[in-house]
């Protein structure tokens, strides 16, 4: 059985005078126990919106959330809100993008990380507080007894986030969602949570789900990536087969679009055409179509299926980009 | 070798399309220690100078006509605040900038307004440099009317029209708002702003950095093909460094204030030389995993010191895996050319070059966000005008 297996999960926004937007669209994949899962895309793919209905945190008015998210064979959609609350922190830990507005201003550190083992082994505060200073050693803060007093405003970004990874790996979570978790940060600091993140993934045997907009993160880090497009997966593949063999016209697209650092320098980059807003409701067709250089007549009758690859993977497409096409 | 013959055509091409051939190699502007420090301020009636922060700490670099050069660095770094005060956006303290052989810090009133015009800005977030309330029309106006270039309508309208031809919109957007456009067109209008001055220098700060992925190589072509049509000037500041290494031919290196490294974009990622520069190009990911699976990392220590305090010596010395007990912590390494055209602010480049030095374990300094207190090297203080 897999640790977390997502079944057409569906996240419909209705706000009332608005037309119904399906932010996320019948979105499947499956997280084998230690495992590394990408979700890649851009803004607006319903990465985050993905993660956020995982965890159960998108508010209950004005959104429809339909599927199946099974966590060890667990439907979590179904759970009563206080056996949510028990599994959240405890099971599955969550980083998010920006520190400092997911940590509280006016609550020291310590008692922040602390917090979580009261609540989720019945540790009193001392021994909490015990525990909680070996977290921040572990997660690479110097002088962690000092810290335990400070206030998040008197650390630094890179420091802050250490923070947030050692308030979500406090109970040893089976699974760990980070969610764009080195986008606020320097490339310096990046490199340094991106390491720090691979080391704990392997030493605790967590699962953990990386969601970002950055290739190269994912180059790094990911067994299996999903690259997400207007809420749908669009194509699934191990690490290393679709960074050598993108079969998907978009994915294709993204990674001859951005410039590399061991590129040939003057060359020109091959840019996707239009953005993102011009798409189309994939009930009339593949949402890229109309931003696709490989589009037949069959993209604008209906959507794509997802649909096996003989590489293993999945892909939801009608002619895909051939397997003899190198990329950079 | 193809891969050789296709760099030396794309340099080939890009030197015929830029400007005119006298004007090549010239230097359209240079800076001369240029520094900028900001006072902190503090107390309850009167206001007094508590410390500076060494935004920008002595930076002399010089861009020639037609040719892009590249500032990268992290947050804090002062890349942002050399970009503003060369165009006098924010007052530089000290220095010298030599715009097309005249200083432009001695330009006082209507010379220096004038003088804008052939200097121009594209800044990073679109919707937030733009007016919401003004149609582009409006918004490209501006800049002609307050140089007083749009007296004759059909001329302007004729301007308008091609500039907005130039960097891919249709005529229609005239009439539109910005909040009407997607964040890709909205850097576009961006881009004809600074473009309808016709201007020779253009400070691009972080052009791309808040665009998707997909639409970033859009923009960074746009702005390729600008500079081959009308032989502009460029200086982009980026934190990205594979955006940079793209675009620019000279590309400068800054930390904490001071520019550590510089040199032409292939030497500086054929072989970076300043320990700072090798740990930042280890650190950004390549979208590739044979290159990440063989990838050795230089991580470095702790965070970027507070630039209202930084440390003495070399500026980088606190986090350097090659730091040395001499000379490192109290004498400042000045930028010196190690070779040919490759300018390297460290002591002992050629050593680490070499390999006669090797790398050693840094313990991380503990740095404080809201560090302020007593400002380092009281000798170089210049008060702010």
């Amino acid at each position: 059985m897999s640790l977390l297996d997502v079944r057409d999960l569906s996240v419909v926004f209705q706000r009332r005078g608005e037309r119904p937007f399906t932010a996320v669209d019948q979105v499947s994949f499956t997280v084998e126990p230690g495992q590394t899962v990408g979700l890649v895309g851009e803004s607006g793919c319903g990465k985050s919106v993905t993660s956020l209905a995982v965890m159960g945190l998108l508010p209950k008015r004005g959104n429809r959330v339909t599927g199946e998210v099974l966590f060890e064979g667990t439907d979590l959609l179904k759970l009563r809100p206080d056996d949510l609350r028990d599994r959240r922190g405890r099971d599955i830990g969550m980083i998010f993008q920006d520190p400092l507005s997911s940590l509280n201003p006016v609550i020291p550190i310590g008692v922040q990380v602390a917090e979580v083992l009261e609540r989720h082994r019945g540790m009193d505060r001392r021994k909490a507080l015990r525990e909680a200073r070996e977290l921040l050693d572990a997660v690479g803060i110097p002088d962690p007894d000092r810290r335990l007093t400070e206030f998040p405003h008197q650390i630094s970004g890179g420091m802050r986030q250490r923070a947030l990874i050692a308030i979500a790996l406090a109970c040893k979570p089976r699974l760990l969602i980070a969610d764009e978790p080195t986008t606020a940060l320097d490339v310096t600091i990046q490199a340094q949570i991106l390491t720090l993140l691979k080391q704990l993934v392997d030493e605790t045997g967590t699962a953990l789900i990386m969601i970002t907009h950055d290739l190269g993160v994912v180059a790094g880090l990911c067994d299996t990536v999903n690259v997400l497009y207007g809420g749908k997966v669009v194509e699934r593949a191990a690490r290393h087969e679709l960074f050598a063999r993108p079969r998907h016209p978009y994915t294709h697209g993204l990674l001859n679009s951005v410039p590399r650092l061991d590129s040939v320098r003057g060359e020109r980059l091959h840019a996707i055409r239009g953005s993102v807003a011009d798409n189309i409701p994939w009930v009339e067709g593949c949402a890229f179509a109309p931003r696709c250089d490989n589009v037949v007549d069959a993209c604008l009758d209906g959507p794509p299926p997802l649909e096996p690859t003989a590489s293993g993977g999945d892909l939801r497409c009608n002619n895909p980009v051939s397997e003899e096409v190198a990329v950079p | 070798m193809t891969e050789r013959t296709g760099t030396t055509d794309g340099a080939a091409t890009g030197q015929a399309g830029a400007g005119d051939a006298a004007e090549q190699g010239r230097p359209l502007i240079e800076l001369r220690d240029v520094k900028v420090h900001f006072p902190i301020k503090s107390g309850l009636l009167f206001d007094r100078t508590v410390g500076y922060v060494y935004a920008v700490d002595g930076v002399s670099l010089s861009i020639n006509a037609g040719e892009t050069y590249g500032l990268v660095g992290e947050s804090g770094c002062g890349k942002s605040t050399l970009g503003r005060g060369l165009l006098r956006l924010v007052e530089p303290t000290d220095g010298e900038i030599v715009f097309d052989g005249t200083d432009v810090r001695a330009l006082k009133g209507e010379a220096m307004r004038k003088a804008r015009r052939r200097m121009q800005m594209i800044f990073q977030d679109p919707l937030s440099s733009l007016d919401p309330r003004q149609s582009v029309e409006s918004l490209l106006v501006e800049g002609l009317k307050a140089h007083g270039l749009a007296d004759d309508k059909e001329a302007t309208s004729r301007r308008l029209r091609d500039t907005l031809q130039a960097v891919g919109l249709p005529a229609s957007a005239l009439s539109r708002y910005p909040h009407e456009f997607s964040g890709g067109q909205r850097q576009r209008i961006g881009i004809a702003r600074a473009l309808v001055l016709d201007p020779d220098l253009i400070v691009a700060d972080e052009p791309v950095s808040a665009l998707d992925v997909s639409i970033q190589a859009q923009v960074l072509n746009l702005l390729e093909d600008l500079q081959n049509e009308r032989g502009l000037t460029y200086l982009i500041i980026a934190h990205d460094l594979a955006v940079v290494r793209h675009i620019a031919d000279t590309v400068g290196v800054m930390y904490l204030g001071g520019l550590v490294e510089e040199a032409s974009s292939d030497d500086l990622y054929r072989e970076p030389m300043h320990p700072y520069t090798k740990a930042l190009m280890s650190a950004v990911p390549v979208p590739d995993p044979l290159v990440e699976d063989r990838r050795e990392r230089i991580l470095l220590a702790g965070d970027l010191p507070s630039p209202t305090n930084p440390p003495a010596g070399c500026r980088f010395h606190t986090r350097c895996p090659w730091a040395q007990p001499t000379r490192c912590a109290d004498e400042r390494p000045a930028l010196r050319e190690v070779v040919g055209g490759h300018r390297v602010a460290c002591h002992f480049a050629e050593d680490i070059a070499a390999g006669r030095l090797r790398p050693h374990e840094v313990e991380p300094e503990l740095v404080r966000p809201d560090e302020g207190g007593t400002p380092g090297d009281p000798g170089e203080l210049i008060p702010t005008p």
